[in-house]
């Protein structure tokens, strides 16, 4: 008991402590593969820290929930994040929320996001929010039909049980696991607003949607909001980590040795996810936003069709 | 003994009506009469929950009014106490909140008779046991609820919104006359024990399911046959919309579970498919065209119809499980829906109050003309920010719990042997999952516009906050929505009489598993711990904001919006409830709605404005109801030469009928 609540709050810790390196390391290597010298790995920690010291500055008309949506909007992230497993499988409070839940946890976030996007009543902040919540009403029932047929694959929605699942002999490779991978990797893109589908870098620009959102943010408000999206970045990986690349990640029963294996194969997941992503990204230039729902619509119908072939037949 | 207490609070309810009309405009009437309602309102659901926990004898009574031969029979078995305590914690709310609300109703005559007499008629359908009753008490229903609508009938609008609900009414009730005819057979066994007892030959059962699923549909509002309702619902005083959407469509659904799970006899595999079809698309058009809305209250009445389609959803999957054998599994599907029927009606009934307390206190429900109530009226918006919450079912309140098992029961569904199933249930699945994620956004639309950003009339911009009793009523469903959220366990158990007693089986229980998670099949395959979701998300928040306000920077200060430079102190810049909706109704509304934007921009040079005008279509309504109205409309006039005849013809006319129908009953013999 006492072994698995050290392993959720290390697991929880870590996730924490990890995140904004991820973030760093795909601007460095974006930033080098544009031949630029690029920020230090360590900046996002840095800018963290220099943002949490600063003085809010609060819009005149912002109300009480501007100041609360940070803390909601991390606190759900925070908890999303730590209910997947990274490193070691059989998370001690797995089942009190499946990957369902999870989902839906994200979307907490994102419903309180966007109205802290209309609080002030700027005309960024609607763009950004309304804009949002269309990506989102294509990404979220894509991400559920996912779930769906990872779910009907592995008998079960808890995330360390289909963890497991997916890490034993008895998966195989089948056409709606390629399908269902397909779709997540879009998925995750359009969730965690990167290039084709919104750009992080980008400001003052019409074509901006997640940093319009958040534009009247400030200080330690602004803190939480970055380090909830460096989470949810986090948690995609690590998702399409412990579901997709089972390997390396230690048994809900193993010593010490094996949970440092474990932990480096995760970093390794990391570093590989973060170079791709940013390889991804240089390669590609950002699209319109109407041409969006084409690119979701598409994650969807991919989702839909594995769901559907899952349910035709037990073999595909 | 349950039934008879029942009674006497329905005749006290309907005692109050005459009492309304005697007492009239009097100062303290609506006080008077909405404290009545809420009281009797009370016990009766009080008395609901024992018959629900099984205090109670389930023995029916058989009053000599009705029919000569039949009586009219009155009973609480399971079902019909569930749907007694969800239409009386409405009507008890309803009526809490009345005491306030109701004080600024300008023609408290003309809504206070019928209030009671609304709240008796619901109870009579739930508690009839026999389908003459029932025909009669759904009458009453739908009629006491038309003249509420018509309250306001300075307005043309809430004329015409009542003229469509009664044809939709009647119509309705026609379809389950007719249902009830067949299921009857020509010897009049009305009494449901009959009913239940005759087995109907499989084409006069899926006749009776077309008929039932038309006539409780239109009055759930299940696409198409929901134009009424947008029209309807928001045309009455707040606390009757909130009825109306939160409890008397519950009422249809009760009369469609009752018909179809409990008299029809066992379902064939396809009824299903019907039932499924009907649901995902109701979810997903309700909540499109809740989208395209601007008024609050009609936001929030389409917004209804994309929940009851959720309803018929889950209701589909019960029926298709059942049909195929799966009991345990048509358990979950059914408890899924009917927790979303007890869900929905806490949440609506409370977002039709904020909404009533918005039009009160600015007499606005077009949510371009409202803005920055939440620092006029703090409590309203927190109030409704719950319910907003709620139903777009996010994580831990009681919205996401229901959409939760009804993933669950999608999820068995792969077990079910025919082919049509098997491609129509994950469409269905795709079709909630969409209108989900809509929904959620139509509740940051309706919040943010309406309660977010500047106000944007002068109204706006001098609300006040509702009165104690307006927010008593909405803190208490607020509260219970988030109970119902975070322990589920123990709404589940509450059900598992009713799902016992509908297909036979009922889910594991839950109260014996640990930490009050919910397991609905086995712990290996899914569970879900709404308290603990709750905790962490309570706790890291506080932690998070603790440790950042010991260790880092707690000081802020107020300046002018940033807004990347270029702040625009006119608040007819910021964002409207229309061009929030703009990226999705291009996405989805181009083919659904065949939405056009048409901008005009002047000439080079030119001084005029640019203009943008907005085109949707109802298609439905422009597809099938004015066909239909014309066709009517033809028709009279082709038949009006039949009211100038002399009387000579009439008589022949009269003879003509009767030689064709003695013709037509010779040849059927």
């Amino acid at each position: 008991m006492i072994r698995d609540l050290a392993l959720q709050g290390s697991e929880m810790l870590l996730v924490l402590l990890l995140s904004p390196l991820l973030t760093g390391f795909v601007r460095k290597v974006k930033a080098r593969l544009l031949r630029r010298q690029g920020p230090p790995l360590l900046q996002p920690y840095r800018d963290l820290a220099r943002l949490l010291r600063k003085d809010v500055v609060l819009a005149q008309n912002a109300s009480w929930l501007f100041r609360a949506i940070p803390y909601i909007v991390f606190a759900c992230t925070w908890v999303a994040a730590s209910l997947v497993p990274t490193f070691s499988g059989g998370l001690l409070f797995s089942w009190s929320a499946d990957l369902i839940a999870i989902i839906a946890l994200i979307g907490s976030a994102r419903f309180f996001q966007a109205l802290a996007g209309l609080d002030v009543g700027t005309a960024f902040g609607g763009i950004g929010s309304s804009r949002e919540v269309m990506i989102a009403s294509l990404a979220e029932p894509a991400m559920l039909m996912i779930v769906f047929t990872l779910a009907l694959i592995a008998g079960s929605t808890q995330l360390s049980t289909m963890a497991a699942f997916m890490s034993s002999s008895e998966v195989g490779l089948r056409v709606s696991l390629g399908l269902g991978l397909i779709a997540l990797v879009m998925v995750a893109i359009a969730e965690n607003a990167r290039i084709p589908v919104d750009n992080p870098a980008t400001h003052l620009e019409l074509t901006m949607v997640h940093e319009a959102m958040v534009l009247e943010y400030s200080g330690r408000h602004l803190a939480l909001i970055e380090l909830s999206s460096f989470l949810k970045l986090l948690l995609y990986v690590s998702l399409i980590g412990c579901l997709f690349v089972p390997w390396g990640t230690a048994t809900p029963d193993a010593d010490a040795r094996e949970l440092l294996f474990g932990a480096g194969f995760y970093v390794g997941k990391l570093a590989v996810a973060g170079f791709l992503l940013a390889v991804f990204e240089t390669s590609i230039a950002k699209m319109r936003v109407f041409r969006v729902p084409e690119f979701l619509g598409a994650a969807l119908m991919l989702a839909l069709l594995a769901t559907l072939l899952r349910f035709v037949s037990g073999s595909f | 003994m349950t039934v008879v207490y029942a009674l006497y609070g329905v005749a006290a309810l309907l005692a109050l009506a005459p009492i309304a009309v005697f007492l009239g405009a009097a100062p303290r009437a609506s006080s008077i009469i909405y404290g009545a309602c809420l009281i009797i309102a009370s016990g009766l659901g009080a008395n609901a929950l024992l018959a629900l926990f099984g205090h109670a004898d389930a023995s029916g009574v058989t009053l000599p009014l009705g029919l000569p031969w039949l009586g009219s029979h009155l009973r609480i078995d399971p079902l019909a106490a569930f749907f007694l305590v969800v239409v009386n914690l409405g009507g008890a709310m309803a009526s809490l909140f009345a005491l306030g609300y109701g004080r600024h109703e300008e023609t408290p005559q003309r809504v206070l008779p019928f209030y009671p007499a609304y709240l008796a008629g619901m109870n009579l359908v739930v508690l009839s046991a026999d389908a003459f009753t029932f025909l009669v008490s759904w009458e009453f229903m739908s009629l006491t609820s038309w003249a509420l609508v018509i309250a306001h009938h300075r307005d043309r609008e809430n004329l015409r919104a009542g003229y469509v609900y009664l044809l939709m009414a009647s119509f309705g009730t026609l379809a389950l006359l007719l249902a009830f005819g067949l299921l009857a057979g020509s010897n009049g066994n009305y009494a449901f024990d009959s009913i239940r007892a005759a087995h109907p030959s499989a084409g006069l059962a899926a006749l009776v399911l077309i008929l039932v699923l038309v006539g409780t549909g239109s009055k759930a509002g299940v696409v198409p046959l929901h134009a009424w309702l947008p029209l309807a619902h928001p045309a009455a005083p707040s606390h009757v919309s909130a009825l109306m959407s939160g409890v008397m469509t519950k009422v249809a659904v009760y009369g469609f579970i009752r018909i179809v799970f409990d008299l029809l006899g066992a379902p064939d595999w396809w009824w299903s498919i019907l039932v499924l079809a009907v649901g995902g698309i109701t979810a997903v058009m309700g909540v499109l065209y809740a989208l395209m809305q601007n008024d609050l209250k009609r936001v929030l009445a389409y917004s209804t119809i994309e929940n009851i389609g959720i309803i018929f959803a889950a209701l589909g999957l019960a029926l298709a499980f059942k049909a195929e054998g799966l009991f345990l599994a048509a358990a979950l599907a059914l408890t899924a829906g009917l927790f979303h029927v007890f869900n929905h009606s806490l949440f609506k009934s409370l977002l039709f109050f904020g909404a009533g307390a918005v039009l009160n206190a600015t007499g606005e429900r077009d949510m371009d003309h409202l803005g920055g109530l939440i620092h006029r009226m703090p409590k309203t918006a927190f109030v409704f920010l719950v319910g907003c919450a709620a139903i777009s079912a996010l994580p831990p309140l009681n919205g996401f719990v229901s959409e939760w098992l009804t993933f669950q029961a999608i999820l068995l569904s792969p077990q079910l042997p025919s082919w049509g199933l098997k491609l129509m249930i994950p469409t269905v699945g795709a079709l909630l999952a969409l209108s989900a994620a809509l929904a959620g956004a139509c509740f940051v639309r309706a919040f943010g516009i309406s309660f977010l950003g500047r106000p944007r009339t002068p109204a706006a911009a001098s609300a006040h906050e509702t009165d104690g009793l307006s927010l008593a009523a909405m803190f208490v469903l607020a509260v219970l929505c988030l109970i119902a959220g975070i322990v589920p366990g123990f709404f589940i158990d509450a059900l598992a009489p009713v799902t016992q007693a509908v297909i036979g089986v009922n889910m594991p229980h839950q109260a014996g598993v640990q930490w009050l998670s919910i397991v609905p099949i086995a712990e290996s395959r899914s569970s879900y711990n709404g308290l603990l979701v709750f905790v962490f998300v309570f706790l890291s928040g506080s932690i998070g904001a603790f440790a950042i306000h010991r260790f880092a920077s707690d000081k802020s200060r107020r300046g002018p919006a940033w807004d990347c430079g270029y702040p625009d102190p006119s608040s007819i810049t910021q964002y409207t409830a229309s061009s929030f909706a703009q990226p999705i109704r291009r996405v989805f509304g181009t083919t659904v709605f065949r939405a056009r934007e048409i901008g005009e921009m002047p000439p080079p040079g030119g001084m005029g404005p640019a203009r943008l005008t907005v085109q949707v279509h109802d298609l439905i309504w422009e597809g099938l109801y004015v066909p239909i109205a014309d066709l009517v409309g033809i028709a009279a006039e082709r038949l009006n030469v039949l009211q100038f005849l002399t009387i000579r013809r009439y008589l022949s006319l009269v003879f003509a009928a009767l030689i064709l129908l003695l013709l037509v009953l010779a040849i059927w013999q």
